[in-house]
Parts: structure tokens; sequence; C-alpha cells
């Protein structure tokens, strides 16, 4: 049966208020807050660090991410455990807090299809993200020329870009799960708990249980010297189930010039290889091409179980 | 001149084995008031959802303004404005800002828009709050931004689910004139309300929901007609005649004490005020007062629903 009218009619003033209201909450601003701070703080040790060992290295832009300074961790792998969090905050109640405002028969009997309401808050709430991380790589980078006093090169903003283009993708994920548990959900401390608890998991415990399972699945055994390989090449399908390992493996490429594989290297691979010697933006995008590809396609997923329930939720709350 | 705007056939509704609404045929002219009256849970809020096309009928057929809401929902919802059962605003925007959202959704020009909402929230009185967040309005003004709402979207048919529930009074009235205003400019209206004193003073036609069901459709004199045997209750005053002997010659009157000396109550099937007057004049009696009125709505509606439990 075929409806009339277009489906994404109404997808822009609904993604627009949803980012303007993101922007103006009080949510975004205590983990924007959050994240400056720790961002800071990283950046401000790496800065140190960077200034201590300046001459190791050809890429001192790209190590501003990724330096870790003691106890601090690195820019990257912060940013990449926070921003979940900040994902969370803006998707945990997208859907039910509509029902629980009473709001949604409201806007349901707008001239919009339902699909307008979910594609507008995925798009305004990735929309707030995308500024966000624009303004955090923006300062980062100032405070670099800043402290370091050297301007990034074509290729740092290039390998930058598409970093942010990845974190984004990450980002994405977490909304769409976000999102999904608010569809799936009627209260929203409830679907805020479930996708938090699910970010624990996959950020914190995950790769304390895939080396567990990957022996379970693929035990090691003593005479064969190839049990040993199957069972990393299983431990990294395991991990890999997880956006934040995902993600690891695309910015440590994207943010380091010098690394040419996610998986094991072999001797013979190495036979005339010309090791430190740094691969070209494109070549390092293409090595991370699959994980990135696996990102999008989770964040499809996620969006895709959320847009079948709330097609087919009762309106009345 | 009076087109069918609403028509609905046969339509159902099942949750599972559970029957929420069961075969109901409605039509709505154009520009007439219609109230859906029944007690909660008889089924009319999931009979509006259907009409709008926001939950799918198990059977049966609708037609808004000659369109199928399934189908085509958004040329529907165009000119149909839908005020949920206690509508909710975004708490932090202002009643502006609200109302700009939604003109947004419906794809109006913002210039276009602007000036449509300062009138509409003119005409409902908010415009002197329209700037403070809706979080400090009460449940009346919120009830008026959903008008409001309607209005500035030029809607041709507005739905109204149980637009008085909570409201003091005082605001009942007040939203009652709006709606009446409405339909006199020709809007067509449909609204839902358990309470009925409320409905009978708007509405031109009812139809009583029970259980899934519409039990009794028509005007409200019809329906009081058939409910009620005596269509008219009388009361007066008067010194110095035995209205006893007076009534005994009219047919069909039934007289009532009030066991108040010198005030009777009498049931009438007729209005026989100036018969009455005459006899109590021309047996030399003081006529002190003489009131009579329709049986109200409620009382009908009351006795209907008794009827129904218990022919069940």
């Amino acid at each position: 049966m075929k409806r009339e009218g277009s489906p994404f009619k109404g997808v822009g003033a609904v993604a627009l208020k949803e980012a303007a209201d993101h922007i103006t909450s009080a949510r975004m601003h205590l983990v924007m807050l959050l994240l400056l701070l720790v961002l800071g703080a990283a950046l401000y040790g790496a800065i140190g660090q960077i200034k201590a060992t300046t001459a190791q290295n050809a890429f001192l832009f790209l190590q501003l991410l990724t330096t870790a300074h003691q106890p601090l961790p690195s820019f990257a792998s912060m940013l990449g455990f926070l921003l979940p969090l900040l994902a969370i905050a803006l998707g945990f109640d997208a859907v039910n807090g509509e029902f629980n405002r009473r709001t949604m028969s409201r806007i349901l009997a707008q001239p919009i299809y339902r699909d307008a309401v979910l594609f507008g808050k995925f798009l305004g709430g990735l929309l707030v993200m995308a500024i966000a991380l624009v303004t955090l790589w923006l300062l980062m980078t100032g405070l670099g020329i800043l402290f370091l006093g050297l301007p990034p090169s074509a290729d740092d903003i290039a390998r930058g870009l598409a970093y942010l283009v990845a974190t984004l993708v990450y980002a994405g994920i977490w909304l769409a799960l976000a999102i999904t548990f608010s569809t799936l959900v009627r209260a929203p401390a409830t679907s805020a708990l479930a996708a938090l608890a699910v970010w624990l998991v996959f950020s914190v415990f995950w790769s304390m249980l895939a080396p567990v399972l990957a022996q379970a699945i693929s035990p090691i055994d003593p005479f064969d010297p190839m049990s040993l390989l199957n069972q990393f090449y299983a431990l990294q399908d395991i991990s890999r189930i997880s956006p934040a390992t995902l993600y690891g493996e695309v910015s440590s490429i994207l943010l380091d010039p010098t690394s040419r594989t996610v998986g094991p290297v072999f001797q013979e691979q190495l036979v005339g290889a010309l090791v430190g010697a740094p691969l070209s933006t494109g070549q390092s995008i293409l090595i991370v091409w699959p994980e990135i590809a696996s990102m999008l396609a989770e964040m499809l997923v996620l969006f895709t179980i959320s847009y079948v329930v709330f097609q087919r939720q009762e309106v009345r709350a | 001149m009076s087109n069918t705007v609403i028509e609905a056939h046969g339509l159902s509704k099942r949750y599972g084995r559970q029957v929420a609404v069961d075969g109901i045929d409605l039509e709505v002219m154009e520009g007439e008031v219609v109230g859906l009256l029944g007690p909660n849970g008889a089924g009319k809020t999931t009979t509006i959802l259907m009409l709008l096309g926001l939950t799918e009928a198990s059977s049966g057929s609708v037609r808004i303004l000659g369109r199928d809401p399934w189908r085509e929902p958004l040329a529907v919802k165009r000119e149909v404005g839908y005020l949920p059962d206690a509508v909710g605003f975004y708490d932090n925007l202002s009643g502006r800002e609200n109302l700009r959202y939604t003109a947004r959704l419906g794809g109006l020009d913002a210039a276009e828009a602007d000036r449509r909402i300062a009138e509409a929230l003119e005409r409902v009185r908010l415009a002197e709050v329209a700037d403070r967040r809706v979080g400090t309005y009460s449940r009346g003004m919120r009830q008026r931004l959903g008008l409001a709402e309607l209005l500035s979207r030029h809607c041709r048919v507005a739905i109204l689910d149980e637009p008085t529930s909570g409201l003091d009074p005082q605001s009942t009235h007040e939203l009652l004139q709006l709606i009446g205003g409405f339909a006199q400019e020709g809007m067509t209206v449909l609204v839902s309300s358990h309470l009925l004193d409320v409905v009978q003073s708007i509405c031109t036609r009812v139809a009583l929901f029970n259980r899934g069901r519409i039990g009794f459709s028509g005007t409200v004199e019809a329906l009081s007609a058939r409910v009620a045997d005596s269509g008219f209750e009388i009361e007066l005053e008067a010194e110095g005649v035995d209205i006893r002997r007076i009534t005994e010659g009219l047919a069909g009157v039934t007289l009532l004490d009030t066991g108040v000396p010198g005030r009777w109550r009498l049931k009438a099937p007729l209005d026989i005020r100036p018969d009455l007057a005459r006899r109590i004049v021309a047996e030399g009696g003081a006529l002190k007062s003489l009131d009579a009125h329709r049986l109200a709505l409620g009382e009908a509606y009351t006795r209907y629903f008794e009827e129904v439990a218990h022919e069940a």
C-alpha cells in the first residue's frame, strides 16, 4: 500500500529544533564541561611531554592527540571514552521524553510522517556533536600552535579531518543506541541506565571478556602453533564487535602515519619494508576502511531497530 | 450546501482479543459541531486516533474531506487539527516558539507564520504571555495555546479530545466560548468529552459511546426526547390558587410536590407556561414566578446509560 507524500518533510525543522534544544540544555553543558576539562588536561600533558622529547618524531602535530603523559591518557583515547557519554546524554530520552511530555501525539498530528521525527532527532544530535567535535579540534589546533609554535601541515589537517569524520560515526553509533533504548523503554531513567550499561560493558569490560570468549571458542593446542594464531584471530573478531575497539583501531592508524596494520605482522611481510616510514593519508584511510564501514553498519543496524519499533508504536501514551 | 467532512464506516479496533472500538459509523457534515460522549474507556480516543490515521484501524474505512487518512496522511493532517487529551508543549520554549515549531513542521513560510501566530494568540487571549515559557502556563492556558495552534494552521476540521478535562468552571466556559466561535466561522468541530453539560452548550449533534459502540446519534433535543418522557420541567410560585385543580385538565402533566408552600414543580411534554399563566390569573391567583427548562442533556445522558446498563 503506497502512501503519498515525502517521509523527509519536516526533518529539517525537527533536526534544527533538537539541535537548538541540545545546545541550550544544562545536560549538554555539563557533559561538555567534563569533556573540556579532561581533554584540556590530556592536551596539556601531551604538550609538556612533546616539549621534552622534541627531536624524536616528525609528526609532532598528530602527537598532540596521541601522546599520553602519565597518569593522564591521551586526548584521542579520552575522547573515545567520553564521547559516548555525550551521545547518550543527547539521545536517551529522544522518543520516550516526547511521550512523557505528551507532545508526541500533537507533533505526529502535524502534516509530517513519523520518519521525520526520528530522522530529525538523530540528525539534530549528530549535528550538535559535529559542532562540539569541530570546536574541540580547533581548540586543540589553536593550543598546539600557541604552545608548540608549529602550524599543522596539509597532511596533518587531512588526517585530522578523517579522524573527525570517523569520530562522528563512532558518536553516531552511541546516539543510535541511546535513541533505540528511548524507543524501547518508556522511562527515561531506565533507558539512560541501559545505554550507560552497554557503554560500560563495551568500553571497559569487553577487553576483559574477549580473551575468555576467544579461549572458549578457539582453545590453544600446545602441539599446533597455528592454533595460537587462530585464537588471536578469534580474539580480534570478538573484540571488534565493540565499537570502542573499532574506533581505537581507526584512530591509531589515522593519527600515526607510521603504523601499517591493526592485525598481526609476519616476518616475511616485513621483507623490503622501510620500518618507520610514514604512509600517505589515503593509504592509512584504506587500511581502516573496513573498520569505518563496520562502524557505519553498527550505527545503521541500531537506527533501524529504533525505526521499526517507533513506526509500530501506539501513539497513545 | 453541506458536504460530508468526516465519514467512518464499520470502524473497528482490536488489541489482541480486546475490542476497543466495535464497528462505528459516523458522519459529520461541514460546519457541524459534533460531540462524542461517553465514559472513560468507551473508545472515544481510539476512534479519534483512527480518524486521524495515527492508529491503524483493524477494519472499516475512514474518509476525511474525501481522503483516506491512512493513505494520504499528510494531506489529511494539513486540514485537520488535533488537540489531544492533556495536550503537551515544550516547557522550555515560550508559547510563541511552540507554535512556530509546529508552523515550521507544516512547512509554513516564517513571516506568514508569525503573522498568523500573533493573530491566533490574540484571539485566545494569550498575546500578553506569549513570550513566557510554557512551563509557567496554567492548564487552561495550555489548552488555549492548543486552540491557538489549530487557528494558526487555518485548519478546516478541529478534533478536540477532552478539551475541558481538569479545568475550573471559569476556564471551561472560556474555552467553550472559543470553540463555539470557531464553529460559527465554519470550522467543523468534533469534541469528545465525558462531561455533558459542557458539551451540550456547543454541540449541534451528539454521538453516545458505550463499550466501543455508538449507542445513540442525533441532536441534543432528539436525545432528550428519546430518553425523557416529559420534555419540560416547570417551576412556578403562586398564591391564592389551587394548582392541583388547574393542572387536572392538562394532558400529560404530572405535579411534583416541592414541600414548600406556594411552590410547585410540573413535568409536561410541551411548554405549557402561557396556558398555565392564563388559568392561574383566571382563577384569581397571584403568579409570582414561572420558569421552564428542558431536561438537560446531562440528565438524559445519565438516564441513557442507566438504560443501557439495565438492558445488559
